[in-house]
């Protein structure tokens, strides 16, 4: 009996720890309990203003952002794809949002109009990587440079030494709150639910998964991967914009030249952490979203710790590659050999 | 060099390698004598590509030994085996094309003092290679600014050294035209009168006889025979290659249906693509199985992809179910009820790190378009329902396509296949590398389909396989429809005499 | 697109040379590029001052490339232009160029950033504004403004980069006189309004509601836009429970010195042509040994202003 009991438990281990979930998510448990030691009232949450105010809530809002590009970021891996245009993306759509606000728009059209730049920004990438075949890294780079010109030539528009602006429609996005909740938290939550629906509740999860995984194997089994390729990168460039709206709303500013900076590569990250691999054929959303969780619950705990800001990207950079280290099998297959090993 | 001609060059005896479900070679023998062409030759899968990593150190035995001039060898790497002499040109040509032909010729070994690399000892030993092969060409021009038949005559030059014991020539002349393949013929002559054991592996049978002494044959892991060229006539050789005389169980397993032929479901009128396959016409009819036979190159599975649309034609008409076909495309196709199962399983089959529920739902999928998903329940009672039919070894239909054996991801591909429920199915090497229980089960499935009257197109390089399966037979030949046969006419000697051709040995 | 703007750029090239045949002085200026608010307004504000002083300007685009830069340097040598002022890519590199233009008898001016050479005397003077200065300025305001009493948070720039090193230098150098003053916190928000509500966002956590903080010093505008923007999501009142003080004076700060939730901005000016045109002409007609740098002084405003 007690043999029987003891099998049970090693199978729950090894399951949880064969679980890619297991690594991610205790990367973001020691990063908040190293947080706790740094500053004592880490986990307080209070309600300020009507809504959820403290360092817990500050991650969950500034990784949505990040969390809501990686998420198309993972799609777009999904086909073996990578999209480095997203910053540029963003940086767009906000000067869409800021141009027309000036010009008087009404800021539900306007909000559109910035979807639908991400969408067309999207449909760039797609035509040059699945239309002309182009490597992705390559096409993306092209929107990647020139996209925060386009940004810049769009504050031009209307003299542009001064882009910001007030919304109250873009307010609720960056300061409302639904019942105690910022409304930031809930659109990416939404945007999270209704991507899985997308994914999981049609086939085009398994198709961008089937053409990531072997594109000849697809194609002989009927999937136009080259259709599958441009939706992919379409989605990824709708997420980009409402990214970028959400940013914009956060500061009431066009600002294309340092507008989310680097956000591909915390996107990358944010999937890689999450088990996705560059060579396609698996999309891990939940993962992704966890992802980016630990990027912010870094960023947030190195603003907090009081270090000077000389040692942020080191710091970072540390964590990431431990994290890293603790996905990859070959390490992970010296710990167990390690752990295997009779103790004396 | 030892130059004494009886003793042979290299001796591989009773070599074994099994990879996980398949026994790649069993206990083969193969000697080289000194100065000979020895010509290396089967089917895809057959092992010759085995043999040759075992016998070039890319890949290790499991069990058997390796002699050369007499003595015990076992090295581990390529570069071990070149120190000894054995050097190798694979088919795909192993050069770096934007590098200059110097820097390709000088790369393994490169030559200077301290880590630097004096380039003009590169030069000179570059120079000094091509002497060897009587090949003047502009030395510092990069490699892919020339044709492919000069990148192969490098690619070989790169390969010989003054001490080089036995040369490995892996279809050198694949991609090569008549003229450029005599001159690489006289270069091989060459190296022949200088004492080198010269492997030439091809699937050209006038090109097996031109050049080499002997032969060798191998199928599904076996040594079928070796013996000198001249002694073998062409249809013996044929005979070796794909007449493996089907097992008793197999045999009981593929008696002849007896169903009515069916009105035409596929007709194909001067079907053809350049270079790829001359126009043939073909009609498949309900209800009845056509085997496709020839020899490894002779555009069995170009045939079948142009009539799935996986390459496309370029002359004739092809009509489905009555319809005319324009554009034809493997979306197109499955939309109008053709399934294919095509010969590479992990290259064009299947996605490895999808699970087998995930492979087998995806054609049937396809077919219904992205918005409406087969609702995860029906997915899962549709493939457990084709893992109990197809008797699929797993656990359970949600492991991962790539961790099962070949011939269960054979059947997940005839799975798929059979789920977007087709009126044609197109098999390209159904049972390669399968064991014999497996291929019993599979070419008995393909029996029962076409008494539901599915039509049946089966592209095999196993004679007997063809002959036990099918109502008709189309022989190709050298990229050409050459025929086809019924009825009592379907026998062993009359397909091989139409591969061999008239002029056959 | 691009043969439009190379058309564009004879025809302004045609013009200027049409105007230089006028007698006026005709200067060279090699400006570093066009990258953010401050520097295409600086440009402008020198093309368009160059007509108040009878000035001929020839004005070079290097696109942020010193190599661009001494092509431009060389040809305004070549031209035989009456001076040349240069607003440096980078800081070293220059001894060459700067003695052919000695060479060439043309006195050569530098503004905004400085440059290293072994003699000093191959250009006159550098004109431009103080960055250490305008720390020290904000300093001195706050220190007046709290009564020498102050903790503060402070919104570094982009870390290492000069206005970053230099404004934290100054305002340390001021606050360091009182010993009630002190920075308890500082981040970089990387000159960005993103960046500033990021890090003001944290330290409204790290410090419990800014409890007890009574200033928030920003290296510039922007970084203090987005630290408003967050206090006021954290229903703190910036201006009034926290003093904010930053500098550049953008005209997004000026609305929000009007409404209360600023204090006070150091100018950076972009309107620099008055300052910089009267030093070179002067010398041009007195050739004499000036100062090495001329600093343009920095006014620190308020609401009031």
């Amino acid at each position: 009996m007690v043999t029987e009991r003891k099998n049970i438990d090693e199978t729950w281990l090894n399951r949880l720890k064969g679980s890619r979930a297991i690594w991610p998510l205790l990367a973001l448990a020691v990063i908040l309990i190293v947080d706790g030691f740094i500053s004592p009232n880490f986990y307080d949450i209070r309600i300020v203003e009507g809504r959820l105010f403290g360092n817990l809530i500050d991650i969950l809002y500034r990784a949505t952002p990040t969390a809501i590009v990686a998420l198309g970021m993972a799609v777009v891996i999904g086909t073996k794809g990578i999209d480095l245009s997203v910053g540029s993306t963003i940086a767009i759509a906000g000067a869409i949002i800021a141009w027309r606000i000036h010009a008087g728009d009404s800021h539900f059209a306007i909000l559109l109009m910035a979807l639908g730049a991400g969408i067309a920004c999207g449909v760039w990438n797609g035509f040059l990587v699945a239309g002309l075949g182009i490597q992705p890294i390559i096409a993306t780079l092209i929107l990647m440079v020139s996209g925060r010109g386009i940004g810049m030539l769009i504050n031009l528009f209307y003299g542009g030494t001064d882009p910001s602006f007030e919304s109250a429609l873009l307010q609720g996005l960056s300061t409302g709150h639904i019942w105690l909740i910022p409304t930031r938290i809930i659109v990416g939550l939404a945007i999270f639910a209704a991507l899985w629906l997308v994914l999981r509740k049609t086939a085009l999860g398994l198709f961008i998964e089937a053409v990531g995984g072997n594109a000849a194997a697809s194609s002989l089994a009927g999937v136009n991967a080259r259709i599958i390729i441009f939706v992919a990168y379409i989605v990824c460039g709708l997420l980009a914009a409402c990214a970028g709206v959400i940013l914009t709303a956060d500061t009431h500013t066009s600002d294309p030249v340092s507008v989310a900076l680097y956000i591909e590569l915390d996107a990358i990250l944010a999937v890689v952490i999450g088990g996705g691999s560059l060579a396609g054929g698996r999309i891990y959303l939940g993962m992704t979203v966890i992802g980016a969780l630990v990027i912010q619950a870094l960023t947030t705990s190195i603003l907090i710790s009081g270090l000077p800001p000389e040692y942020n990207l080191i710091i970072k950079a540390l964590v990431v590659v431990f994290v890293l280290l603790l996905q990859s099998k070959n390490v992970r297959a010296l710990f167990s050999k390690k752990a295997a090993r009779p103790s004396p | 060099m030892n130059m004494n001609a009886s003793t042979p060059r290299v001796e591989m005896r009773g070599i074994c390698k099994a990879f996980p479900g398949v026994l790649a070679l069993d206990n083969v023998n193969l000697t080289l004598m000194p100065g000979e062409v020895h010509a290396l030759l089967g089917e895809n899968g057959a092992g010759k590509s085995t043999l040759i990593k075992i016998l070039t150190g890319a890949s290790t035995k499991d069990s058997g030994e390796i002699l050369l001039e007499g003595k015990p060898l076992s090295f581990q790497t390529t570069g071990e085996a070149q120190a000894l002499g054995i050097s190798t040109v694979y088919q795909e040509v192993n050069l770096i094309p934007a590098m200059s032909v110097t820097k390709n010729l000088t790369l393994e070994k490169t030559v200077g003092r301290f880590g630097m690399i004096s380039w003009r000892k590169a030069r000179e030993m570059a120079r000094e290679k091509l002497r060897r092969l009587k090949l003047d060409i502009d030395i510092e021009q990069a490699v892919g600014s020339y044709s492919v038949a000069v990148q192969q005559l490098v690619a070989i030059a790169r390969a010989l050294d003054d001490d080089t014991r036995v040369l490995v020539l892996d279809e050198p002349t694949a991609s090569l035209d008549a003229q450029e393949t005599a001159a690489l013929f006289d270069i091989i002559r060459d190296l022949k009168s200088r004492g080198i054991a010269v492997v030439f592996i091809t699937h050209f049978l006038d090109q097996v006889y031109e050049i080499s002494d002997r032969i060798s044959v191998l199928r599904n892991g076996n040594l079928v025979g070796t013996g000198l060229a001249k002694d073998i006539t062409r249809n013996e050789l044929i005979s070796m290659m794909i007449g493996r005389e089907l097992g008793e169980v197999e045999a009981t397993f593929a008696a002849k249906s007896n169903a009515t032929k069916g009105e035409p479901v596929l007709v194909a009128e001067g079907l053809g693509r350049k270079r790829t396959l001359k126009p043939f016409n073909l009609t498949l009819r309900a209800g009845e199985a056509v085997g496709l036979s020839g020899l490894l190159g002779s555009g069995r599975t170009e045939l079948t992809k142009i009539l799935f649309g996986a390459i496309r034609h370029d002359s004739g008409t092809l009509s489905v179910g009555g319809k005319s076909v324009g554009r034809s495309s493997p979306r197109y196709s499955i939309n109008s009820g053709i399934a294919f199962c095509p010969e590479d399983r992990k290259a064009e089959g299947l996605v490895g790190e999808l699970s087998i529920r995930e492979n087998i739902v995806m054609s049937m999928q396809a077919k219904r378009g992205w918005l409406s998903r087969v609702p995860r329940r029906d997915q899962e009672r549709l493939a457990e329902e084709m893992i109990k039919a197809l008797a699929i070894a797993t656990p359970n239909a949600d492991k991962p396509v790539g961790q099962l054996s070949g011939g269960n991801q054979q059947k997940v591909v005839l799975a798929r296949a059979l789920a977007s429920q087709p009126s044609i199915l197109l098999l390209d090497e159904p049972t390669r590398g399968i064991d014999v229980g497996a291929h019993a089960e599979i070419i008995t499935l393909i029996r029962e389909l076409c008494q539901k009257g599915l039509a049946l197109l089966v592209a095999s390089s196993e004679l007997d396989e063809i002959i036990a399966s099918s109502d008709r037979v189309a022989v190709l030949r050298d990229r050409e429809k050459i025929g086809e046969i019924e009825g009592a006419d379907i026998n062993r000697e009359k397909i091989i005499q139409m591969i061999a051709g008239d002029d056959g040995h | 697109m691009s043969l439009k703007t190379i058309l564009a750029g004879s025809v302004f090239a045609m013009a200027s040379f049409a105007a230089s045949m006028a007698g006026a002085t005709t200067i060279g200026f090699s400006q570093v590029g066009s990258e953010g608010d401050w520097r295409p307004a600086f440009s402008k504000n020198m093309q368009d001052t160059a007509k108040d002083y009878d000035v001929d300007l020839k004005f070079a685009d290097a696109q942020g490339k010193q190599e661009e830069q001494l092509r431009a340097v060389r040809a305004f040598i070549a031209q035989g232009v009456d001076a040349i002022i240069i607003a440096p890519v980078v800081v070293t590199g220059w001894d060459d160029v700067l003695q052919e233009a000695k060479d060439a008898d043309i006195p050569v001016f530098l503004v905004d950033r400085d440059v290293e050479v072994k003699d000093k005397s191959l250009y006159v003077t550098r004109i431009s504004a103080d960055f250490n200065l305008e720390g020290r300025l904000a300093g001195a305001w706050l220190a007046a403004a709290s009564k020498g009493t102050c903790k503060i948070v402070e919104l570094q720039g982009t870390t290492g980069s000069a206005p970053a090193i230099e404004r934290k230098k100054g305002f340390e150098a001021i606050i360091s006189q009182f010993p009630a003053m002190e920075i308890v916190a500082t981040q970089s928000g990387d000159f960005t309004t993103e960046g500033g509500k990021k890090v003001m966002e944290a330290f409204i956590k790290s410090t419990n509601n800014l409890d007890g903080i009574c200033a928030s010093f920003a290296h510039n505008d922007n970084m203090q836009l987005g630290a408003i923007q967050a206090m006021k999501e954290a229903g703190l009142k910036p201006g009034q429970d926290v003093l904010m003080v930053s500098v550049d004076y953008v005209p997004a700060i000026k609305d929000a010195l009007a409404k209360g939730e600023a204090n006070a901005s150091v100018e950076l000016r972009s309107a620099v042509g008055g300052f910089i045109y009267p030093v070179v002409l002067d010398y041009l007609k007195n050739p004499h040994e000036l100062d090495k740098w001329i600093v343009i002084p920095s006014d620190l405003h308020t609401a009031k202003d």
